[in-house]
Parts: C-alpha cells; structure tokens; sequence
C-alpha cells in the first residue's frame, strides 16, 4: 500500500532512466543517505566509529570494487589484499614524497596506481577462467605482499617495514594521522565511498556494465555481438582495482593509522570475497549488506553475552563466535543462495502487495 | 499493523543493542584501577598467549587476595580475546578504554604500533614490556610508551656479547658467521638494524635469513643455514615458527648451544616437540625461569589453593608464563608509585600512572619485598630514557626445563641509545610529534 508506484507517471526518458525510478526508493535512499551522513558524527562514540562504522564503509568500498569484477564481469579474484596493499603503498609514497598533495587526491592516484597493476595481473584472464582465473589473481596476492615485504623503498626504509599515516588537513581538517579525530575520518570515508558508489551504479547500469554482464553469461555469445573480451575484461580489472585501491589507501590512512603488510594478507581477500557471495554477486546494494554482514555480525556476538549478563572465559566466547558465526553464514547461503541483496529484493515485491498478497 | 511495525522496530532496537560495548564507563574517582588485558587464548598464536595471560590474571588475583589491591584499591581487568590480529587488538582497546582504561599492554607488536599515535590523544600508557618498537625507549618524543626493562636492540647487543664471551672475548668475533633467522614482519625485523651496526664494528659475518608469517614452512631456510654453516644463530620467532625452527636445526644437527633464541622464541612449548634434538637450546630473557621464588609459592597459597588460578598449578614457571608475571607486577608498581605521589584515597588518573611509570625506581629491596629477588634486575625509568637498559640473562633447556647458564650480561648502551634517539627522532617527525625538555619535568 505505501510501497506502490501507481499514479507515478513518466514523461521523459530521464524520468525512465533514473537510478532509483520509484518516489519511494528516491526518498528512502536520500533519508538514508542523510542519516549516515548526519546521524553518527554527531551522536556515535569513538568505539562505534573507530571500531565499527569506519572499517564497513571501507570494507563496502572494497566489496564494490570486487563486485564489479567477480559479480558483474564475472572473473573471480582472490587478489583483492594485493590490491588493497597497491593502494596503501602508493598512498603512502605519493603522501610521503609530495606532503603538499591534497589527500583526497592521493587516494584518488594510489586508486590509479592500483587500477595499473590490476590491469597487468588481469592479463591471465584473456586466457584463463574460473577457478584457474582465481588461482592466478592469487599469485598476485602472494607476490605484491612479498614485494611489499621485501623491498624497503616501498616503506621509505623503515627499520619495522610498517607504514605510517602521516598528518594531513583537507580544507584545514585533520583528516589523517593520530590527530585526526574519528568524525572526520568516517565523514571522509563516506564520502569517497558515497561518490563511488554512484559512480558504479552508472557504470554498471550503462554500455560497460552490459558488456562486463555480456561477458559473465557468455563470452563467446559477446564477442559475436561485439563485445571486446580484451578492452572489458581489463576494464573490470582495472576499475575494480582502483575501488579496491582507494579501499586500501582509506584502510591505512583512516582506519588502522599504520600497517604492515599482514594487515593485507590472504585473509583479506577472502573475506572481501565472503561479503559479495553473503551480500549478493552482482548487486551494488548486495555489496553493502555483505560488508555490513561480516563486520557487523562478529562484533554483535562478541558484545552480545555481556548484555544479556553471561560472563564466561574469553577463549570459550571467541569459539562460540565462531561457530555461531560460520553457521549463520550457511543459513543465509541455504536460505538464500543469491544473497541479501536478492533477500531485500523479494522483500520489496511483497511490500508492493501488502497488505492485499494474491 | 501499527503494532507490527513497533515490534519489528523494537526486534531492531533489540538486535542493535549489543553493538555498543557492555558496561558504563567507570566515574572517576573511583575504588578500583581497571586495566584492560588484551590476550590471545584462540588462534595460532594461542600457546604463546595463554601462559602471558595467565600469569597476569595471576599475580593481579594475588593482589588482591593477600593485599586487598595495590595500596588498598582493587585491580579490575577484563580479557578481550585479539587471536594476534591487528583490526582485532584495535577493536578490543576502542571498547575498553571508554572503561577509564589506565594502561595497556598490548602484546603484539603490530597492535602496539597501532595504538602508541592513540596513547597522547586518549592518555592512556602503553607498555610493551620488552617489545614494540624500540624508538620508543626515547621519552623525550614518546611519553605516553615505555617498554622497560629492555628493548630488542639491546636485546640483540647483549647477545653478541654473550656470543663474544662464549668465544672468547668480543675481539674473537671477526671473521665469525651469525646468522638471524627472523619473523618477516616488524617484530622480527627489529633487530636488524643494530645487528647490522653491530657486525661492522666487530667485523663477523651477518646473514639475515627471513621466515615468512606464520613459519610453518622452513626447508628453505635451513637449506641456506646448511651452506652458509654458521657459527651462531640468533632468532626472532613467535609462534609455531619457534618450534618448526628447533626441530630444523635438530635435523640437520646444528650444535643447539649455538642457537640462541630471543626471548620470544625461548618458551616450552618451542622445544618440547623437538624432543631430545632441543637439549641445549638457549634462550635470551630478562627473568628467570621456574617457580623457585617467594612469588611463585604466594600465588599458590592466595590464589591457586583458593581455587582463583587462571591456568593449571603445573603449568607455572614457564617462561611466559613467568613474563606475565614480570609484567602484572610492573604495571602495579608503577600505579604504586603514582598512588605513593599522588595520595591513595581513590584509582588514579591515567596521568598519574604516566607518571608513575616515568618515576619508577624497582630497587633490590623492593623486589625482595615482593618475593622477587632474582627473579628479574631492578630498574630505573626516567623521563629520557622509557626503556632502562635493562641487562639479559641466557638460559638453556637442558631437555625437561630451563636453566639459566650466565649471569646478567649488560646490553652496549653506548651503540644502542645513539641509534634510539636518531629514530626516535625520525618516528616522531613521522607523527608530528615535537620532543619534550626533560629538565623542565619535575
């Protein structure tokens, strides 16, 4: 009843196009936007944004980015850390070598940096599909952690080989290093992720994001209706890079403060990985809710008990979180295998009936 | 419908309540000094985390069992499980600290390099005792972290001097080959810099050998230990590295009183899957080993026979096991301190307890009072120097325990300190830090 979009008439094609058609979705989307924007800096403590609301929205940033290779291109990635590391490094040379650059435009050029050397380890995928694909982007894994690792002019000789965000003003804000106090940091993030998102969704609503689709279903059916495996493969490659760049420059610089390379390792990969499978291949909304999913559902466990007034040691805690953790992931796989995203989708449907289902 | 839509919205409210952090903040002023332990029972580096944190809760339930606390307040902690992971470890300290947290101790070098920018913003201490990063022995740039009793670059020259008497004087180092078999991350590779000084100046033969994380895998390593057949090997391992490393060393039948660990990679759990091929292992630390102290047997009485103890009765007087210990007891002796100087009515600040960390003076006879002596060297901290050049003592695992085999063998100061203040220059430049004039401290 309140969820219909009858008497929403259409008078020009930009009216049909739009991203969000439906007055509603326009109004949800905008208030939602408003309150993340507005709500947690002036109400959240510290924990909440350092802890919390600032690692998801650069975890969604990266899930986006993977989303577009993995979901809507359909080349499966395990490099996703390797990428992130290429951001951060670069971030952290640029910032280094140019103090004067502004920040916001050094994540944009670590992105780039990035999106280069995407383009060179998505090379394999002209050849390689599926799980060989995989193993290959996991090659890239492994070897930009080790050269991370190995050379030091990457970390500007540090004797630790950590990398440390440097103090910088945006517009006269501390935005990073330890002064930069967590609102702005999130308020940043957000932004940049905000931008991105948007930039993504035109992406994939348009002529690429049709190609890179055109390409999962069926390469071969693509290149006979002239779709370029060459140009859009490595598009994917690159753009899903430099998401995942600017994920990992964003990492360093506005959530962590200072990093070694196993902030980057494997695990990171697979964990972006597990939010587009949770959140939904193929869905901007989906890469969202997988990353709020994963963040959000580990530290609800962990603070859960002490709510309810259960006290008990630790190391038993971390295990049930685990369990508890791992079996939600196969309720919502079995529930349903196309993720949150598709969830909400068949939530909207019945919305759009209620309260008069057939 | 209405109603619906209020139980959904009370199921979310439900749902998101668990989010924030339990417990309210602590007023100031209050009865108890809360410390928040963040330790590592779960995960690959749990038989190395749990004996530090049981040593801990340990000695904290001594004081407050025999004591009623340190100066009549009461110690409250509460364990945050990290499994070693950085974002882990950073979650733990944001959800604790808002508990008026005093100091923390961090117990992984990546997570102390994430919290020493926090410390002066949320005046808390950290201490990483004997880890962390070594730049921060200098107070002048850090005044918010101290690592005393000692740090991995005095660590490292301490050893070569145990090596250079071992030899026969440090001159006899010439021509010798060392070798460092290392943790590859900032941990292991603290020591390099101050190896690499090291080997300049007493002209031996340095090989830096790193082990990939987490160090199951070492046939490469060892292979290059075969060809290079170094005369000693230093290590920095943590982990399961530390036990896979003996077991190679056994198997290629290097002299094991020859491989030195540090004091990270000297516990039992190291050398007991090596079996027989450990015997002769050596180990660097800063306390002894077993529970032959007065210490030892007043947990046994206050805490284990109440039955409060955190781990089992046997399994006391490991090394770090030990090393919580050493570590519980610093941190309350510096609050000791701060409560000495700042009246002991309430819980101090965490100014306070900065201060009392900087002011501390761990005397003889303060260690024989708490049942300690010989057990760790006494120590003096000052607003220059967080890390005290505190000396070394070896041990050896002789197949069923740890014996110390050398007496206290002092660091070289007069190597390690220029290089601290050059990079703790250099690390505060970093941050944005200006150094503090010490004479103006009172």
């Amino acid at each position: 009843m309140i969820y219909r979009e009858a008497g929403q008439f259409k008078t020009s094609y930009a009216a049909d196009q739009a991203i969000f058609p439906i007055v509603q979705d326009r109004v949800l989307v905008t208030l939602g936007i408003l309150v993340a924007f507005l709500v947690p800096p002036l109400v959240a403590d510290e924990y909440w944004l350092q802890a919390v609301l600032i690692p998801l929205v650069i975890y969604a940033l990266a899930a986006l980015g993977l989303n577009l290779l993995t979901g809507y291109a359909g080349q499966l990635s395990l490099g996703t850390g390797g990428f992130m590391a290429v951001g951060a490094y670069a971030a952290f040379k640029l910032t280094t070598s140019f103090p004067a650059l502004n920040i916001l435009v050094v994540f944009v050029l670590a992105g780039l940096m990035a999106a280069v050397v995407g383009i060179v380890f998505g090379i394999p995928s002209l050849r390689i599909k599926g799980f060989y694909l995989a193993v290959a982007t996991l090659a890239a894994q492994f070897f930009l952690i080790w050269l991370f690792n190995k050379v030091p002019w990457f970390v500007n000789y540090a004797a630790s080989g950590t990398i440390t965000a440097p103090p910088r003003t945006v517009f006269g804000v501390m935005v990073t290093g330890p002064l930069a106090t967590a609102p702005v940091r999130y308020v940043v993030a957000l932004g940049l992720l905000a931008v991105f998102a948007l930039v993504a969704k035109n992406l994939v609503r348009g002529r690429v994001g049709r190609s890179w689709m055109a390409i999962r279903d069926r390469d071969i059916a693509a290149e006979i209706i002239g779709v370029r495996p060459l140009r859009t493969k490595l598009l994917a490659f690159a753009v899903s890079s430099f998401y995942c760049g600017v994920a990992g420059a964003e990492f360093v610089f506005l959530y962590l403060g200072s990093a070694e390379t196993l902030a980057f390792d494997i695990t990171l990969s697979f964990l972006v990985l597990f939010m587009i499978i949770i959140g939904g291949l193929g869905s901007i909304l989906g890469s969202f809710l997988g990353a709020a999913f994963i963040v959000l559902v580990p530290i609800f466990l962990t603070n859960a008990p002490h709510h309810v007034g259960l006290v008990m040691p630790v190391a038993l805690q971390k295990q049930i979180e685990l369990m508890v953790f791992g079996a939600l992931i196969i309720f919502f796989l079995i529930v349903e295998p196309h993720g949150l995203a598709r969830l909400w989708q068949i939530t909207k449907e019945k919305l759009r009936l209620w309260p008069f289902p057939h | 419908m209405r109603t619906r839509i209020l139980l959904g919205l009370a199921i979310l409210a439900l749902l998101l309540g668990p989010l924030a952090p339990a417990g309210s903040a602590q007023t100031p002023g209050s009865k108890e000094a809360f410390i928040p332990l963040l330790v590592y029972r779960t995960g690959p580096y749990a038989p190395s985390g749990i004996p530090i944190a049981n040593g801990f809760v340990d000695y904290f339930s001594l004081l407050n069992e025999r004591d009623g606390g340190i100066n009549g307040i009461k110690v409250a902690w509460e364990e945050c499980e990290t499994q070693y992971d950085t974002k882990q470890g950073v979650e733990c300290y944001e959800r604790l600290k808002g508990k008026s947290a005093l100091l923390v101790n961090p117990y992984s070098t990546g997570i102390t390099y994430q919290l020493i920018p926090k410390a002066p913003v949320d005046k808390v201490v950290v201490f990483s005792m004997g880890y962390g990063m070594s730049a921060a022995s200098d107070g002048r740039w850090f005044p918010w972290v101290f690592n005393f009793p000692t740090n991995y670059w005095s660590q490292a020259s301490a050893v070569i001097r145990y090596i250079g008497t071992q030899e026969g004087g440090l001159e006899k180092l010439k021509g010798k080959k060392i070798a460092h078999i290392f943790h590859n991350s900032p941990y292991g590779k603290e020591a390099n810099p101050t190896l690499e000084e090291l080997s300049k100046k007493y002209q031996f033969e340095l090989t830096l050998l790193a082990v990939d994380h987490p160090g199951q895998e070492q046939k490469s390593t060892w292979l290059q230990v075969r060809r290079l057949n170094p005369d000693w090997i230093f290590m920095s391992g943590w982990g399961v590295m530390n036990q896979v490393a003996v077991k190679e060393a056994a198997a290629i039948g290097f002299k094991m009183d020859h491989f030195i660990g540090n004091w990270w990679s000297a516990n039992d759990s190291d050398v007991v899957p090596a079996g027989d091929g450990a015997k002769g292992y050596k180990g660097a630390t800063f306390h002894a080993p077993g529970t032959a102290f007065k210490v030892h047997s007043e947990i046994v009485k206050h805490v284990y026979d109440k039955s409060k103890g955190a781990g089992k009765k046997e399994e006391m007087g490991t090394p770090l096991y030990n090393r919580g210990v050493v570590n519980a007891m610093l941190s309350a002796e510096a609050i000791r301190t701060a409560l000495a100087k700042y009246g002991n009515k309430q819980a101090p600040t965490s100014e306070q307890v900065r201060w009392g960390f900087e002011n501390l003076n761990l005397t003889d006879k303060r260690l024989d009072e708490l049942g300690m002596k010989g057990f760790t060297h006494p120590i003096k901290v000052s607003c220059e120097d967080h890390e005290g050049s505190g000396p070394v003592l070896i041990q050896q695992w002789d197949g069923k325990k740890w014996n110390l085999v050398a007496d206290w063998v002092p660091p070289m100061k007069d190597i390690v300190r220029p290089k601290i203040e050059a990079a703790a220059v250099e690390e505060g430049k970093k941050l944005g830090y200006t150094p503090r004039d010490c004479a103006k401290e009172k």
